[in-house]
């Protein structure tokens, strides 16, 4: 064996490769590890694995981690660890390990390669299955390594078969739904102490089986007798095993047990050169092969007994254990500088549990238990009950202890809870395990009651004179054991934690110097400042440019949606609010969508591409839950209907050129298209090549000016864009962004929906009464119009608002009170709200739009805008600000 | 074993020796019968007692106390609600918390350490201040953040440019905060308990007993029990309950998760929420992390919830909260949330005579609870709806006058 060197609260030490920190500092002679959480009480390590509940280390090389179990961590050369005391640090560095993810589906899932998941393992295989094998151990053989034993090579050679997937290390974290599991490998941490960026340090595996074999095994648990916590008190099969590995810094031993482990593993300390003082049964009548083995080897057996108390040495650790009667009586010392507890095992039934199977107490055993097999999940092994041995525990949890013995008499090592506090909870009325875990805290630290949940369900028994599985049943809750949070976000850190979806225009718009809008998972151009412009001057010059020459706007990331079928025009007629199956091919429409409630709920133009081919746009961030909407209604309601959705958002880019300049600059892009009023009309649309690449070309506006739209197939995005500039250039073309949209939008009042709507709007409250057809016989939304709310008076409706000082933009979201409530101080009756507000170069004064509550009715009134370091006073208007008539479209 | 110092965990105070009778059981009658001991029924059976003088009243669980909603939920208590009902009735809540306890003489770590509300996008923001601007004419505490500001209250928060979806701003409640749900759900239970009413667990109603459109009492796994009047609080199960009586409520039944760290050193000492990268968080007086995300998007009555949901919100916690990247994942819950199409709740009457109605409350209900319980309490009390309750009837469905949190709040923790 290799030596590996390692750190220890600051102390060199070595160890084994290949053993655990734990292991390490026993063979060290290290007994007491940290402190308790609460008390300060010297503690040790109890177990051998994820059971364990006090020995936790702070990890301070490699990627770091706090509070981890000393016993599942491989000593490797470099490690330094510190002890914790239940609380974890959280360093200011970053953690720049890589992690990543995995997705599986396999036939058979087998959680544990101890000898039953093997066996199964091997089952499956042989039937041809394909089968993955998850153990979190490094090695294979469940308790057999333990045991020092070898696995059977028929068995062990099932794990290098071609149908088998074997992942050592790897923890099945969770049990969900239909087979569907979720496990973390860890691939680094006991290869060295480096932190890993090419490879992944834990990987996430998703992994969706048809069948999920558990057989996870069992903990052994801990009896709950006075100062049952100092170092030196081991589980039994724990202490034995480490010693059994020459990680041995006792000299002599006491068991206590209710059951034959505890002969078993004290024969393998006394075989190891423990001295064995003495094994305390609980049973009156002890027997089989295990208990024969140790009176061969001469080990003497008390029986009827338990302990009631311990002493310690003046180091804190175990000096001895006082051995009595289970009420407490008759109590004696017997020294042993460990004290090996055997309380029974503990099948691992969190899995079950994470699924909603129930475990079954067996009073034979003296154990919960999951005897459970469907078509989707079976159980093996000790957790199916199968115990092997001769065990014959007795259920029993501790003895009766005094008052004072009750405050020192652990239930939960971690969380420092006693049997006072235990006993308390019963005298409160608690009676369920989880009021008793709530008000106690046991079962709430890092290992969420591995070793305490039964110990507990079978206190409140002993207390009440009830059976444990009379108390409820023993529920885990992912994950079984902690996760860090990075190796769950996995490769989704930093930029990549949500997809960023960008037009094939972006490098362009970056290169520009323009800043990014978010817009739902989109990157949109906000605005582009020339040099030494802020974000108000370049949009000034922006609207301007739009509104007297030619600007240029990427409109890519519209939402598209491609919706074909004999009975296309008849769903946009129910979809939408106005008619669109009467719409003529080659011509657009603007439309308005409603939900179930009447209320506006999405926008866009729709083209009719041919008789039976419609292209619908939406808004950027409405394009997903559109599409989700669409298919609703045609997957549960209108199955009939023979109308296909696609979306095509990415497919296409559009390039929008506006301004009464757009005309002249659109024959130039496409010499061979008539691009006159009588030959193109506004919502038309026309196919022609514009700098060499085919397209469509749609005459929508958005902002009230002369514009076209230019369709090309999305590759095409960036030549088309570049041609505009280039053959603009002498037109001044003006690239604008979000924000000039948006204020040239507004000041025609056209709408935003998710800005002017936030889901209580109905068209007529946004003064669009035009758009909702009166000759449909129905439409989804039609019928809530005539609800009482939605016909009532004093609904709020769009209007504009001018402050009296033109030289103030109003914030955005600002609430409206009545001019005479200007100086009411809050709480106070508001009107409405400013949903939309600018400077406007076109106006030369700031201007906004609002929601005022009967507000078409109030145009002329005065209002006030109450904040908290200022009243605002202004006007409200009609929302169209410039071009009434609508004369400009047409250039 | 290390010397050094470390940021230590505070043990919490012990809870009182006596808080309820095991195991009781049912009369044959009660003036009162609230179905569900969450919080909101334990509140309405303290409330009935305490403001109205109705104590021959029992507190019907068909598991154990507080072991729904109540006893899984992330605690985040705020007001700064967008609508002027809202504002009316989660603030009169707010309002009770502050004193409340002292008024039941129980520990409830009731902490007003501020909730802030990032925003992340133009748009986030542009509705996040009308949020703020509502509050300020509904005079609810509430104050505009810019990112150096929320730097300055929470310096874990990453406000740089260059992060998926950066800190643009946010909206801060003062008195908002959080406190511990057992505790309350505890302290409720108690007080009612000492005023005389009956808290009954494991015991699961099964139907109602109606004579001529009344409701005369509850048919229950413990048999059945007469009463006057009878309470529907049982938050993601009132439509299994409603039509038990033989009418329908607009809820829909989700899965609502979340989640805790192990016990870490503090670094955070108010709550964060953001809808825009689905994550909510504080840090408890323990030192646990406890955070949020939304719902799954299925209907369940099962308590969990898809694992896609924790790691999409862990991968935005580590994007927005560098330092917890090293944090672990201790465990994961789910409880069934009642949502109504306006993610507001449905107190009132029923078609039922004297059949009453408190749910919908949602993802948000927890810093309701004594607001819900005092409205709920006037409302059997009076036999007509309280004032603060009014808009929230059950007829808003049909009429429309919905009271829509959907729209700006996204999930309304
Ligand atoms: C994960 C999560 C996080 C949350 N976070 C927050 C937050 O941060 N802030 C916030 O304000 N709110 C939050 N909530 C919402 C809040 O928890 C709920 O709105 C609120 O608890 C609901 O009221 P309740 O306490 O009365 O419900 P519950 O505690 O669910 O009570 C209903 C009770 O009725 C019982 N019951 C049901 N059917 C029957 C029957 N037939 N017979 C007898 N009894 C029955 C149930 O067993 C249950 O105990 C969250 C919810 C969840 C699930």
């Amino acid at each position: 064996m290799s030596t590996v060197n390692f750190t220890f609260d600051g102390k060199q030490y070595s160890g084994q490769k290949g053993e655990s920190l734990a292991s390490a500092l026993l063979r060290n002679g290290v007994l007491h590890f940290t402190d308790s959480s609460y008390k300060d009480r010297p503690r040790g390590v109890m177990g051998l694995w994820v059971e364990e509940p006090n020995a936790l280390v702070n990890i301070d090389s490699g990627a770091g981690e706090p509070m981890v179990m000393s016993t599942t961590i491989e000593i490797v050369d470099g490690l330094v660890a510190r002890s914790s005391q239940g609380v974890g640090d959280l360093p200011d560095t970053r953690d720049n390990s890589r992690y990543d993810k995995v997705n599986r589906h396999v036939d058979v899932l087998v959680v544990g390669a101890g000898t039953a998941g093997l066996e199964a393992a091997k089952k499956y295989s042989d039937q041809g299955k394909s089968v993955i094998v998850v153990d979190d151990k490094p090695a294979a053989g469940g308790h057999l390594v333990y045991l020092g034993q070898a696995v059977p090579a028929d068995l062990l050679s099932v794990l290098d078969r071609e149908n088998v997937t074997y992942l050592p290390r790897t923890t099945v974290q969770g049990l969900y739904d239909q087979g569907y599991s979720v496990a973390t490998e860890r691939r680094t941490d006991h290869l060295d102490s480096k932190v890993h960026t090419e490879m992944s340090r834990i990987r996430t595996w998703h992994i969706r089986a048809d069948h999920t074999v558990l057989a996870t095994g069992a903990f052994q648990r801990h009896l709950v007798f006075a100062n049952n916590d100092r170092p030196g008190i081991m589980l039994s099969h724990s202490a034995a095993t480490y010693v059994s590995n020459g990680a041995n810094p006792f000299k002599s031993a006491v068991v206590v047990t209710v059951d034959n482990q505890g002969y078993r593993d004290a024969v393998r300390l006394s075989q190891a050169g423990v001295t064995v003082n003495a094994i305390v049964d609980i049973r009156n009548n002890p027997s089989g092969p295990s208990v024969e083995a140790a009176k061969a080897a001469g080990i003497e057996i008390i029986t009827g007994k338990t302990a009631i108390d311990t002493c310690e040495k003046e180091d804190g650790t175990v000096k001895c254990v006082s051995v009595g009667n289970p009420d407490g009586s008759d109590a004696a010392c017997i020294d042993g500088d460990l004290i090996a507890v055997s309380g029974g095992w503990t099948p691992v039934v969190h899995l079950a549990t994470f699924v909603g199977i129930k475990p079954t107490w067996d009073a034979k055993l003296a154990a919960f238990v999951v005897k459970h097999s469907d078509s989707l999940t079976s159980t093996a092994g000790m957790l199916a009950g199968d115990f092997g041995g001769d065990d014959n525990a007795e259920i029993f949890f501790g003895p009766t202890l005094t008052t004072e013995q009750a405050l020192v008499a652990f239930v939960d090592y971690q969380r420092d809870a006693t049997y006072r506090d235990f006993k308390r909870a019963i005298d409160a009325g608690m009676r369920s395990i989880e009021h008793v875990k709530r008000y106690t805290a046991i079962g709430t630290a890092h290992d969420q009651g591995k070793t305490s949940g039964t110990v507990t369900m079978g206190l409140i028994g002993q207390a009440i004179g009830k059976a444990p599985d009379e108390i409820g049943s023993l529920t885990f809750r992912p994950p079984y054991i902690t996760i860090p949070f990075a190796a769950l976000a996995g490769r989704d850190r930093g930029l990549l934690s949500d997809p960023e979806r960008t037009t094939p225009i972006h490098a362009w718009h970056v290169a520009s110097g323009a800043p990014m809008e978010d817009v739902g998972q989109w990157k949109r151009p906000w605005y582009f400042p020339k040099s030494g412009e802020n974000m108000h001057a370049a949009v000034l010059r922006e609207c301007a440019a739009v509104r007297e020459g030619v600007g240029v706007m990427d409109a890519s990331t519209l939402g598209k949606i491609d919706i074909q079928g004999k009975d296309a025009g008849q769903f946009l007629d129910m979809i939408y609010t106005n008619m669109f199956s009467t719409l003529k091919v080659g011509m657009s429409r603007y439309g308005l969508m409603c939900g179930v409630d009447g209320m506006v709920f999405d926008d866009g133009v729709t083209t009719r591409i041919s008789e039976n081919h419609w292209l619908m746009t939406t808004t950027t961030g409405g394009a997903a839950k559109v599409l989700d909407w669409l298919e609703e209604w045609l997957q549960t309601e209108w199955p009939h209907l023979e109308v296909y959705c696609t979306s095509v958002t990415e497919q296409i880019s559009t390039v929008a050129i506006v301004g009464p300049k757009s005309r002249e600059l659109m024959s130039r892009l496409a010499p061979a298209l008539d691009v006159s009023n009588e030959a193109f009309a506004f919502m038309e649309n026309k196919h022609a090549d514009v700098a060499g690449v085919p397209a469509r070309i749609a005459r929508i506006s958005f902002s009230g000016e002369l514009a076209y739209e230019i369709n090309v197939p999305a590759i095409y995005g960036l030549h088309i864009w570049e041609a505009v500039m280039s053959q603009g250039a002498d037109l001044n073309i003006t690239p604008y962004g979000t924000e000039t949209m948006h204020v040239l939008r507004a000041e025609k009042g056209f709408v935003i929906v998710g800005q002017e709507t936030d889901g209580t709007q109905t068209p007529d409250d946004l003064d669009m009464s035009w758009i909702v057809s009166k000759k449909k016989d129905d439409f989804i939304g039609k019928r809530s119009f005539s609800r009482a709310d939605t016909a009532r008076d004093g609904r709020h409706q769009l209007v504009g608002i001018l402050a009296d000082d033109g030289s103030y933009v109003i914030p955005e979201g600002a609430y409206i009170v009545a001019g005479a409530d200007a100086n009411t101080a809050p709480p106070v009756k508001h009107i409405g709200y400013i949903t939309s507000s600018y400077d406007s170069a076109a106006l030369g004064r700031s201007f906004a739009l609002a929601l005022v509550a009967n507000g078409l009715a109030r145009k002329g009134e005065k209002i006030a805008i109450p904040m908290a370091d200022r009243v605002v006073t202004g006007v409200i208007t009609d929302s169209v600000f410039v071009d009434k008539e609508n004369t400009r479209r047409d250039g | 074993m290390a010397n050094m110092t470390r940021r230590r965990t505070v043990e919490l105070p012990d809870h009182p020796d006596f808080l309820w009778v095991a195991e009781q059981k049912p009369k044959k009658s009660y003036d009162v019968i609230i179905i569900g001991a969450g919080g909101h029924g334990l509140a309405t059976a303290y409330y009935l007692a305490k403001n109205h003088g109705i104590t021959n009243v029992a507190v019907i669980e068909k598991g154990w106390l507080a072991g729904g909603n109540m006893g899984r939920n992330t605690t985040i208590i705020r007001s700064n609600y967008l609508w002027d009902e809202s504002a009316g009735i989660y603030d009169h809540s707010l309002k009770l918390w502050e004193n409340l306890e002292e008024e039941v003489g129980y520990e409830m770590f009731f902490s007003q350490r501020g909730v802030m509300t990032l925003a992340h996008s133009v748009s986030d923001v542009r509705s996040k201040q009308r949020n703020f601007y509502a509050n300020h004419v509904n005079a609810v505490d509430s104050v505009w953040l810019t990112p150096e500001e929320v730097k300055e209250i929470a310096p874990i928060v990453n406000i740089s440019e260059d992060i998926r979806y950066p800190v643009m701003g946010a909206t801060f409640q003062p008195r908002g905060g959080i406190a511990k749900h057992d505790w309350v759900a505890w302290g409720y239970a108690k007080a009612a308990a000492d005023l005389g009413v009956d808290i009954i667990q494991n015991c699961e109603v099964t139907g109602f007993d109606i004579v001529n459109g009344k409701v005369k009492g509850v048919k229950t796994t413990q048999g059945d029990i007469a009463a006057n009047k009878v309470g529907m609080v049982a938050a993601g199960h009132t439509s299994v309950l409603a039509n038990m009586a033989g009418f329908d409520v607009p809820l829909q039944s989700r899965p609502l998760q979340a989640l805790v760290s192990p016990l870490l050193e503090q670094v955070l000492d108010t709550v964060i929420m953001s809808g825009a990268v689905h994550v909510y968080v504080s840090q408890a007086h323990k030192g646990e992390l406890v955070m949020g995300a939304g719902t799954d998007s299925y209907n369940s009555y099962a308590q969990r919830g898809g694992f896609h949901v924790i790691e999409h919100q862990l991968a935005a916690a580590c994007e927005l909260f560098p330092i917890f990247e090293r944090a672990h994942l201790l465990r994961t819950w789910g409880g069934i949330v009642d949502i109504a199409p306006d993610a507001s709740p449905i107190i009132g009457l029923t078609p039922v005579e004297n059949l009453y109605i408190n749910s919908g409350w949602g993802t948000g209900g927890f810093k309701a609870t004594p607001g819900s319980g005092w409205v709920m309490a006037a409302t059997i009390a009076n036999g007509e709806p309280d004032a603060l309750a009014k808009p929230y009837a059950l007829d808003r469905f049909i009429s429309g006058h919905l009271i829509d949190e959907h729209g700006a709040a996204g999930v309304a923790h």
